[in-house]
């Protein structure tokens, strides 16, 4: 045995087995610390947490806890730790990746009572929120101060920061505003030993190792989130937006790299194909055309100056790119027109097909092409429809693939097209998730992506945090057993992935 | 793997199973900082080259070796650069070292640090294997972030093979304003207009003088130095000023017998020091140089009842702290990253914190 097995934490290797935690040892111990009504173990109590966002992947978890204090959560992490209890914290429970998903021999913790918002100081243009404190309530209650804050994913209304903060949030803002991890300070957290860490602090950098970008998107695996500090930007003073209609899928994306060739960084830049146009135009009626291949959103905000100057370079880019049309928002109303299309685009798939399933991968924007014309190939492949929407501007595709779960085999021939968008993601210089998270559903494509070696490296850093690995066990990075044996999935057509998890 | 790759790889095994400590160093030009360190040196500048630009994907990808002034020229010529103007501090500055480092220059309040245009890293651990995390791409959250986890972990985790970085568009304009303002007065003005849609992009008090830099379109620069009036700059003039005072040239930097440069990261809005010795403020308030012979203890004191960190920059006793110390449970993080990178502890031991 070399160096590197022997420091390779054990549940790397093969994942943990919980199948002696006793349940009755655990809500007894677990009880003794949480007030009446904090403590849930009844099935019917269970069930209201046993999926997140994505609603595929379900499992009831042995207890869920819902801590109002931080020593409160201290002491639940103590008694998991000496227990040797798995623990998966969850925020609002919005998450597309099934970070969130109970274990189904631990402790669901919920930060869902950490709501409150403790400080906002709009001369420092800062907000220190509890974890489950909402994205978009950060942005209203700094908006007084022509302040807010600026990651947007497309669930604001719901999503926590905690949530945010656990998968590197991103949204339709972050070419110019930057993600979560841009948008952070500092980050409070209890580790699964009980010890309270202060991660970064109102300064803009902390003394040792960056630990909250390791923190940030961390998917609950290193600590649990107790208070946030972000940071709050200004609000630009004007927004306006470019609509501009394509016949060819291809000369879109080139348009896209030509603004930014210009040196142009549009405040949003997205992309739809033809058949989401549709499913979106007969939803909210956003009046885009039709017959375009592709529509493209450029978003320009700052002074009305600035505005101006900008739309005016976009327009002129549009139009040397062979736009067939090309619309300018003359009013807030008419922008909020040209977005509500976009916004619409999950709600329309659902409207569309019985399911969808909602794709992450990042490939360079030059690819574009190849990516949409090998897409239209596996919906031939796999006998599905799959409509595009895309953060052109970064290069993240969210392709959604439309099934029938009822249909026999629809799921699973929509998880293998998936995996296929994913693995292909990689092979043209991309990622497997943009913003999404891995969780528990990619987490076999991360075996695409990573070698053994940085694996092994993964798990040294999270050992790092946690050594016995106990936080959300089973998500985010996979054992070296679970890679190979993906490795011989891939080529057994017919095996179901994950079979220990029940399926609706 | 590149030859190179190869042979350093096996260097660091044979280092690592002989226990030799490594001195890892690109330039030089930033040996002062942090401790001293002991070891062999290891020159890790022969590992050059730009290994991808596509300037319509925002994004370069560079050996580690490679010197800034060769990289910032190539991004010029698309019209680009790196948006966190990292200080070079001499001719020989390395792509790796400024990552190393984690310095980032007058822009960063507005425009982030070296840290947030991390995209990926490709890396030589103690083990002697070649690991990439990150990407080259703007979003990406597979796997945890150890991209940015080596900005300014100053050579202690491995060697930075090459890295992914995010690049920008040069702002098409500039302008500088001056304005006479004592201590209090310019931290208020910088956090108010902070608080305002302006272009901002820099901003730096000294001995009375508060001087801002607005970076950005022609008309929002135009509007923005009509509002805040002052007196404004000749270009040239400012240039002059924004790299003197990014390299440190500039007269307050330079250190009498006896002075240690401090550095004091504080929440923006921190109030007045109150410690003896002469100051330069940047970061909209977040940054304050300190030129100084008082008692360390009491810096540092003074920085963390601020609600910051104070670092000896310059000068001052190299065997002892330089870094704010860490509490007890981010010791231990640190202690069991620093070893799950490095295991035989070879890499730049000692240049962050003593125990490793």
């Amino acid at each position: 045995m070399t160096n590197t097995e022997i420091e390779m934490p054990a549940f790397g290797e093969t994942e943990r087995d919980f199948s002696a935690v006793d349940k009755v040892r655990v809500v007894e111990a677990l009880s003794r610390v949480l007030p009446a009504g904090t403590l849930m173990y009844e099935t019917e109590d269970l069930r209201p947490y046993e999926c997140d966002g994505l609603a595929a992947y379900r499992a009831l978890p042995l207890v869920v806890a819902l801590p109002t204090t931080e020593a409160q959560v201290v002491d639940v992490l103590r008694i998991c730790f000496e227990l040797g209890v798995p623990v998966v914290a969850r925020g609002a429970g919005t998450g597309l990746s099934g970070g969130a998903l109970p274990h189904t021999r631990g402790v669901l913790l919920s930060l869902a009572r950490f709501n409150r918002i403790l400080e906002l100081d709009p001369l420092a243009r800062t907000a220190v929120v509890q974890p489950g404190v909402r994205n978009l309530a950060i942005s209203e209650a700094a908006a007084p101060h022509g302040l807010y804050y600026a990651p947007d994913p497309s669930s604001q209304i719901a999503c926590s920061i905690g949530g945010n903060v656990s998968e590197n949030a991103g949204g339709v803002h972050c070419l110019k505003y930057g993600l979560t991890v841009h948008n952070l300070l500092r980050v409070r957290g209890v580790t699964i030993e009980g010890e309270i860490v202060e991660i970064g602090s109102g300064a803009l950098d902390a003394a040792g190792y960056d630990l909250l970008a390791l923190v940030t998107g961390s998917e609950g695996m290193l600590v649990v989130v107790t208070e946030v500090t972000v940071k709050l930007v200004p609000k630009p003073q004007l927004a306006q937006c470019v609509l501009a209609a394509f016949d060819d899928v291809v000369r879109a994306g080139d348009a896209v790299a030509k603004i930014i060739a210009a040196g142009i960084i549009p405040a949003g830049l997205e992309m739809m194909d033809q058949p989401a146009t549709a499913a979106v135009e007969e939803f909210v009626h956003a009046g885009y055309p039709l017959d375009a291949k592709a529509i493209l959103l450029c978003e320009s905000d700052g002074t009305p100056e600035e505005v101006a100057e900008e739309i005016g370079r976009v327009r002129a880019v549009l139009e040397d790119s062979g736009a067939t049309e090309i619309r300018v928002s003359r009013d807030e109303a008419e922008r909020l027109k040209f977005w509500a299309g976009r916004k619409a685009a999950f709600p329309a798939a659902g409207r569309i097909s019985p399911d969808y399933y909602c794709m992450d991968g990042t490939i360079p924007r030059k690819r574009l092409g190849e990516m949409l014309t090998a897409i239209q190939a596996m919906e031939h492949k796999y006998g599905l429809r799959c409509i595009n929407v895309f953060h052109a501007g970064d290069g993240n595709l969210h392709p959604l693939i439309l099934f029938d779960a009822n249909q026999p085999d629809e799921l699973e021939r929509a998880e293998d097209f998936g995996a296929e968008i994913l693995e292909l993601s990689v092979a043209l210089g991309g990622t497997i998730t943009g913003e999404h998270g891995v969780g528990l559903e990619k987490i076999n494509q991360m075996c695409a992506q990573f070698t053994t070696a940085e694996v092994r490296q993964f798990f040294r850093v999270k050992a790092a945090f946690d050594p016995a690995g106990l936080l959300n066990p089973g998500k985010a990075i996979p054992t070296l057993n679970r890679c190979a044996e993906y490795g011989r999935m891939k080529v057994s057509k017919g095996h179901v992935p994950y079979p220990d998890i029940p399926r609706f | 793997m590149t030859t190179i790759e190869k042979d350093w790889a096996e260097r660091v095994r044979a280092a690592a199973a002989a226990k030799t400590p490594l001195c890892l160093r690109g330039g030089g030009t930033k040996d002062f900082h942090g401790r001293e360190t002991a070891g062999e040196v290891f020159d890790l500048r022969a590992n050059t080259g730009v290994v991808a630009y596509e300037p319509t994907e925002l994004v370069v990808t560079v050996r580690g070796g490679t010197p800034l002034a060769e990289l910032e020229p190539v991004l010029a010529e698309k019209g680009q650069y790196l948006a966190f103007e990292p200080p070079h501090f001499g001719a020989g500055a390395t792509v790796a070292g400024c990552v190393a480092a984690g310095l980032s220059g007058p822009r960063r309040a507005n425009m982030g640090a070296v840290r947030d245009f991390m995209l990926g890293v490709k890396l030589l651990d103690g083990r002697g294997e070649v690991l990439k995390f990150g990407g080259q791409v703007m979003k990406n959250v597979a796997g945890y972030d150890v991209s940015r986890l080596v900005a300014g972990s100053l050579g202690t985790l491995g060697i930075v093979l090459e890295v992914s970085l995010k690049v920008l568009p040069r702002p098409v304009a500039e302008a500088t304003l001056r304005f006479e303002l004592d201590e209090a007065g310019a931290l208020r003005r910088m956090n108010e207009w902070g608080g305002q849609p302006l272009p901002l992009s820099a901003t730096l008090w000294h001995d009375g003088v508060l001087q801002v830099r607005l970076s950005g379109a022609e008309a929002a620069v135009r509007a923005a130095a009509d509002r805040l009036g002052g007196e404004r700059l000749a270009a040239d003039a400012a240039a002059a000023l924004w790299s003197s005072v990014r390299e440190q040239a500039a007269a307050p930097f330079a250190l009498a017998p006896g002075e240690v440069l401090w550095r004091l990261s504080l929440p923006s809005t921190a109030p007045a020091l109150g410690l003896a010795g002469r100051q330069v403020v940047e970061w909209g308030g977040a940054q304050r140089w300190l030129a100084s012979a008082t008692d360390p203890a009491q810096i540092r004191a003074r920085a963390a009842e601020l609600g910051g960190h104070a670092t000896v920059f310059r000068g001052g006793d190299r065997s002892g702290a330089v870094f704010q110390p860490l509490t007890a449970p981010l010791a231990t993080i640190h202690r069991r990253l620093k070893q799950s990178f490095d295991p035989a502890g070879i890499f730049n031991p000692g240049r962050l914190y003593p125990e490793f």
